[in-house]
């Protein structure tokens, strides 16, 4: 068949239909200094050779984490991922066209989503999972407009421990549904101090543990205590890795979890696609947002699996679905479960361990730094730091010596009192070697 | 005394609270039901409100309010058993319990008779 999409003939016709002399014209609307004139300066055409070789220049100018001491976090975190990995996903059992959930062509699908469920449910301690939603904070937003539903208000209480980007995509969304949000300022340890904003409107409360700053807290308490005013707690964590040593956010008694799972399986990759991880309790199913993989048996009674509970999702329910997303982070699901699967729960346990040590290792070597504190009480695998300098400044020059040196808090927000703070990281990916060379750079760009 | 109404939900008043379910003509259509979301006590609502849902293996839908009120009970069996719908819905799968707050909005549902003449015509 030929496909010559839009030739000329087809767009004179196409005018020639609609009584307009040229594309053009259909633009008037558009105030003529918005328009641009002219074509986009684009170079010609070249062969694959060159912008092969022009693509890599524009790759070596990047600094890359497999390349230098990284201590980057803040909400995507460097880890090991396996070529095991990179193997198995690559399986025909796995590989289907988009959208791959008829059951009669996708079990292996499926099956691994309905593993990842299982997986995500006994990680964060919760009753129920589903099969996904695209990040971390997509993932909270989704449980702060789930919130709404179940309590029938209208406000969100954000601690000042969340990331700043979970909120703006919290504020982001709940807005559009007519729900308030009451963010409370900055704080390194202050995930509690959300109750006192409680009040009748108040559907739900969110909390960040591991927090931005790396301060891990125990949230049973606000727990229960925003339950007794009637709001549901969310727990959210950026570093799926913490629940491999801390206490599960379903044993601190949290409605609702949601984890970006990128740590477990996916690279970091300039900031996406990421998994995220999102759990309730299970009296709240019907409620949940995302697809859902339900084991079931065959005409024949053997054991199968299919997405389950649908009539919550947009392709039946339409506008009264419990989210406008009707899709889930396949591929980077898989993945997480593959790893997952690889490491086991000693393995997981393991790895958990090494990056506390190896984080506990690195503030010790920082703080021995004449001016240098570490602001963050107890932490998993991340902590904030207090310079005697601005940070922002100071991550430039490791930078400039070949070291990746971690996220001053001013790249996310501006609040004038953190300019000297900086968020930095460590894993199973940072040896004694590296935490090292970060010390003793990091003293001479501070002398 | 039995009202129907054109969304095929049904009103059994007595006094002035009134029953309300959907119709077996309804459940009939929907197929298996397997979910049933009932409303908050105390919830006001008036005619034309969505104020439940139905879920059913093929599709899920609003139940609208027949008639004004206040719910003052409703039928939290069905989450345990949403089949009763299906087996009897005219009777133990009724959904809610509205107190009515204007009994004359009564008037313009249909009787069984003229419910039945409107079923003809679909």
């Amino acid at each position: 068949m030929r496909y010559l999409p839009l030739s000329d003939a087809d767009r004179s016709a196409m005018l020639a239909t609609i009584g307009t002399k040229s594309v053009d014209d259909l633009f008037v609307d558009v105030p003529a200094a918005a328009r641009r004139s002219g074509t986009v300066d684009l170079p010609a055409y070249a062969g694959e050779l060159e912008v092969e070789a022009q693509l890599n220049a524009f790759a070596a100018k990047n600094l890359s984490p497999a390349k230098a001491p990284f201590f980057v976090g803040a909400g995507a975190y460097r880890h090991h991922i396996p070529a095991t990995v990179d193997h198995i996903i690559q399986r025909s059992e796995f590989l289907t066209s988009y959208t791959p959930y008829q059951p009669e062509i996708a079990q292996g699908t499926l099956q691994v989503l309905f593993e990842f469920q299982t997986q995500v449910a006994r990680l964060t301690g919760m009753p129920v999972a589903n099969a996904s939603l695209y990040d971390g904070s997509t993932a909270a937003a989704e449980g702060v407009l789930m919130a709404q539903r179940i309590t029938r208000r209208n406000k969100a209480v954000m601690s000042g421990g969340l990331h700043p980007h979970y909120r703006e995509t919290i504020e982001t969304l709940a807005h559009a549904v007519g729900m308030a949000t009451d963010a409370c300022p900055l704080a390194v340890d202050g995930e509690a101090d959300t109750l006192a904003h409680i009040d009748a409107d108040t559907a739900c409360v969110v909390v960040q543990t591991p927090n931005l700053f790396g301060t891990a807290t125990d949230v049973s308490k606000i727990a229960a205590a925003a339950q007794a005013a009637g709001a549901l707690l969310i727990v959210v964590t950026t570093e799926a890795m913490s629940l491999g040593l801390l206490k599960s956010p379903g044993e601190m008694g949290a409605d609702i979890v949601a984890v970006e799972g990128q740590s477990i399986g996916v690279p970091l990759s300039f900031g996406g696609p990421y998994v995220g991880l999102f759990a309730a309790k299970e009296k709240y199913l019907r409620q949940m947002p995302g697809r859902l993989c339900g084991e079931t048996v065959d005409a024949d009674g053997e054991r199968g699996f299919v997405l389950t509970l649908s009539t919550r999702e947009q392709h039946i329910r339409r506008d009264k679905a419990t989210s406008n997303i009707c899709t889930n982070s396949g591929l980077c699901a898989l993945a997480f479960s593959i790893h997952m699967s690889l490491l086991g729960q000693e393995g997981l346990k393991r790895v958990a361990k090494i990056n506390y040590a190896r984080a506990h290792a690195l503030r010790d070597a920082l703080t021995k730094i004449a001016g240098v504190e570490s602001v963050t009480p107890r932490f998993f695998n991340e902590f904030t730091l207090k310079l005697p300098v601005a940070a922002a400044p100071v991550v430039e020059a490791l930078a400039a010596k070949g070291i990746l040196g971690g996220v001053p808090i001013s790249r996310l927000d501006a609040d004038p009192a953190f300019a000297n703070h900086l968020i930095v990281a460590a894993t199973e990916t940072n040896s004694d070697a590296d935490i090292a060379t970060f010390a003793s750079a990091l003293k001479e760009v501070l002398s | 005394m039995m009202k129907f109404t054109k969304d095929h939900e049904w009103v059994s008043v007595e006094g002035d609270t009134a029953l309300v379910g959907i119709t077996a003509y309804a459940a009939n259509a929907l197929g298996d039901v397997v979910f049933v979301e009932v409303p908050e006590v105390g919830k006001s609502v008036k005619p034309g409100d969505g104020f439940a849902v139905v879920e059913s293996v093929k599709a899920a839908s609003d139940v609208y309010a027949p008639v004004s009120g206040e719910v003052v009970d409703a039928n939290t069996e069905l989450s345990n058993s949403p089949d009763v719908v299906n087996a009897a819905p005219e009777g133990a799968g009724w959904i809610a319990k509205i107190k009515l707050s204007n009994v004359s909005e009564l008037d313009a549902l249909m009787d069984r008779a003229a419910y039945e003449a409107y079923l003809d015509t679909l």
